[in-house]
């Protein structure tokens, strides 16, 4: 079974249809990239599924959770909590909490978590030490360790961006979602970005990056999608979709990215 | 002029006044500071009747003057019992009505004061939430925060940095206008101050009331900017 499935999903802010029929799956352990211009409804897409936006109509499906159903209308909030630890998202422009330190950035989330534990009271310190033991071990994986104390304040917006992947990825996610993770950055910043979530991908970690890094999307991939107008207008391997284009369109936009 | 036993009269008198004054600062503040926050997640509200309750309120507390609004707390029951009398309203209403005219002029003081600050509160508190990003309470719910964890890990204290400095001259105001009280004859510090023109014909007591006014205020600016330098270590 799919770890990720959309079907058919819709989605109109006032009177433009943004999504006009969405419809894709995706393997555990795989990393599609979401490409196209502007405007054509790649962020919908990562923004009702992970539940900011609620889509019009459709079906979508995380690890065997219904995530959105048309069918089904009303729901609790703690039902809709409990469905957001499966994914996690990451923003264009971070949203790192700005009063608290790194290590309290990452780990916020997770503790307040873990107080709903039924040993929380008994194992209250070592589970502490467990989660801040966690957010080194992450934080060191996006090479910031030495940052641990600092505030947000203080950090490049590179830097910034790599507390917000270990801040994603304390919470253990089963897919990761990508907001164009490096559209906020000056040029010479991407790269260490790209090589977190580059790193990431050999860990088999199923992410969905919506992107405007071409050369990356290609190389990281194992599936593309081009978004045109609120629909897909071609998938495939990234080889299918950046060397051998069947839309006229994919062409005009892949085009557009070759020098 | 300075005469020790004058000293000796005047410094207790206005010494009680300041008491007095205290009193309704402090009261206030601790009832108006929380009431304020509900006023304003009642003027943010989605439920659109008691958003515009909320709304009116404000409106009209804030378009109008303390002195009026204490005047109409403390004597408005009162008017309001008389006039019930005359129309034969239920016996209960005008018993009720008519218990609250002989209300504390005290009590009065703290409830118009708290309603008027509470009011002003609410409008800062507002404008504190609404500038928080909305990307903040994204990333606590993408993080399966829920709303309640959002607003007081994540966002309370960003609004209070923010509001701070309007906060401290609101409450500023407070400690002046405590001296409004006076008007329902409550024995604050300028009428403490005041009693000695009409007693012994002498001026200085009235002025000096100035200098508890200064010296409060002073302490509470130099509070304030400690709170404010030990919230700088971040920028939003």
């Amino acid at each position: 079974m799919s770890i990720l499935e959309v079907k058919d999903l819709k989605k109109s802010f006032g009177k433009t249809e943004v999504l006009k029929g969405v419809s894709f799956t995706l393997e555990e352990g795989e990393v599609l990239s979401i490409i196209g211009s502007s405007g054509s409804g790649k962020t919908t897409i990562l923004r009702c599924i992970n539940q900011l936006e609620t889509a019009d109509s459709g079906y979508i499906n995380v690890a065997g959770n219904v995530f959105f159903d048309e069918k089904i209308k009303k729901e609790s909030a703690a039902e809709k909590r409990k469905r957001q630890l499966l994914v996690g998202l990451v923003f264009q422009d971070f949203h790192l909490f700005p009063q608290y330190n790194v290590l309290d950035n990452v780990t916020l989330a997770a503790k307040l978590l873990a107080k709903e534990r039924e040993d929380y009271k008994h194992n209250k310190k070592q589970i502490i030490a467990e989660i801040e033991e966690k957010a080194k071990v992450l934080l060191g994986k996006v090479g910031l360790l030495e940052k641990i104390s600092n505030y947000p304040c203080e950090l490049s917006g590179g830097q910034k961006q790599r507390v917000s992947i270990a801040r994603a990825l304390i919470m253990e996610p089963k897919v990761l979602f990508f907001d164009e993770p490096t559209s906020a950055l000056d040029p010479e910043l991407t790269g260490e970005i790209l090589k977190v979530i580059k790193g990431l991908a050999e860990e088999n970690v199923t992410m969905v990056i919506v992107t405007h890094e071409m050369s990356f999307a290609k190389a990281v991939s194992s599936k593309v999608i081009f978004m045109d107008d609120g629909v897909i207008e071609e998938s495939g391997t990234p080889e299918e979709v950046f060397d051998n284009p069947k839309s006229e369109r994919t062409k005009a936009f892949i085009s557009k990215f070759e020098d | 002029m300075f005469e020790r036993e004058i000293l000796e009269t005047v410094i207790p008198r206005l010494a009680d006044g300041f008491v007095v004054t205290l009193e309704i600062f402090f009261l206030t503040l601790l009832i108006s500071l929380p009431a304020g926050l509900l006023l304003s997640f009642g003027s943010m509200s989605k439920f659109k009747p008691l958003k515009y309750v909320v709304k009116t309120l404000v409106a009209v507390i804030r378009g109008t003057p303390l002195v009026l609004q204490l005047i109409v707390i403390f004597y408005g029951p009162g008017l309001l019992a008389t006039w019930a009398q005359g129309i034969e309203i239920s016996n209960f209403f005008i018993e009720w009505m008519s218990s609250w005219h002989v209300m504390d002029r005290f009590v009065a003081v703290i409830v118009s004061f708290s309603l008027n600050y509470a009011c002003y509160f609410s409008e800062i508190y507002r404008g504190g939430i609404e500038s928080i990003s909305k990307g903040q309470y994204e990333a606590c719910q993408v993080l399966g925060m829920t709303k309640t964890q959002a607003f007081f890990k994540v966002v309370l204290m960003q609004v209070v940095k923010r509001i701070l400095p309007p906060m401290s001259n609101e409450i500023i105001t407070l400690v002046k206008d405590t001296s409004l009280a006076r008007v329902i004859s409550i024995y604050e510090l300028i009428w403490a101050g005041e009693v000695f023109i009409k007693l012994n014909g002498l001026l200085w007591p009235l002025l000096a009331t100035g200098i508890f006014y200064l010296a409060f205020n002073g302490l509470l600016t130099v509070i304030f900017g400690k709170i404010e330098k030990k919230l700088d270590y971040y920028k939003t």
